[in-house]
């Protein structure tokens, strides 16, 4: 199975890069998504995450094929 | 219900007037329309800025603020809802949002057009690079406040 991880924003600057794609065994959480993919880098305070673009809470189980995303406080407007 | 990103400069009150004559025009039920735009200043946390660079996450900003709409429209009483939102490079004066509400009466337009602006802020997955006068860029790291008081309107 596999998931697709996009980051955004300061986010992006601080990973390098604008995508992963990560294979997995496993069911994982969100939180275990950002482990995997960014291999352990710390997160940074008020990191968001959104799947299928919608907000859920870092215990949130992720799906095959699911697009994970990782962003910082919104400033829109 | 329409939501509008645009990647080129708009004109918030052509594109209204426009929205206006194709979409209500023929609306007697309309008593009232609340329209908020927010443009660029040129300063912020005490430097000169000039120019913003607007990212999103095109497909969830369009859903983001779908989901403020239908939730505004479960609150109050609305005829229509045209939200407009900038991206890319926006220079100061320039618009970057329009959100308007049309309603039968005032209480409904303007208190879903204040919803749906401070959830925009805060959910809408937009973020802004400002570039200052000395070429130094810095992302924004927070919105200003939205409410200044706690008072209840």
């Amino acid at each position: 199975m596999s998931i697709k991880i996009r980051y955004f924003a300061s986010l992006k600057d601080y990973i390098g890069h604008s995508e992963d794609e990560i294979i997995y065994e496993k069911a994982l959480t969100v939180s275990e998504v950002w482990q995997q993919a960014t291999q352990n880098k710390i997160k940074p305070q008020n990191t968001l995450v959104a799947v299928n673009m919608d907000y859920v809470s870092w215990d949130e189980l992720v799906n095959d094929s699911d697009e994970v995303a990782f962003f910082p406080p919104v400033t829109g407007g | 219900m329409t939501v509008i990103i645009k990647d080129t400069p708009f004109n918030p009150y052509q594109d209204l007037q426009e929205y206006e004559e194709t979409k209500l025009t023929k609306n007697n039920a309309i008593g009232a329309s609340n329209i908020f735009i927010g443009t660029m200043r040129d300063f912020n946390e005490g430097d000169h800025v000039k120019l913003m660079s607007l990212e999103h996450y095109p497909g969830m900003t369009e859903k983001q603020l779908n989901k403020i709409i239908a939730a505004a429209n479960q609150q109050w009483a609305l005829i229509d809802i045209l939200i407009i939102h900038r991206v890319g490079d926006i220079l100061p004066n320039e618009p970057i949002v329009l959100v308007s509400a049309w309603s039968s009466h005032r209480g409904d337009a303007f208190d879903a057009c204040r919803f749906i602006m401070e959830n925009l802020k805060s959910k809408a997955p937009f973020w802004k690079k400002e570039r200052l006068i000395n070429e130094q860029e810095r992302w924004v790291i927070s919105n200003t406040k939205g409410y200044l008081t706690t008072k209840n309107y």
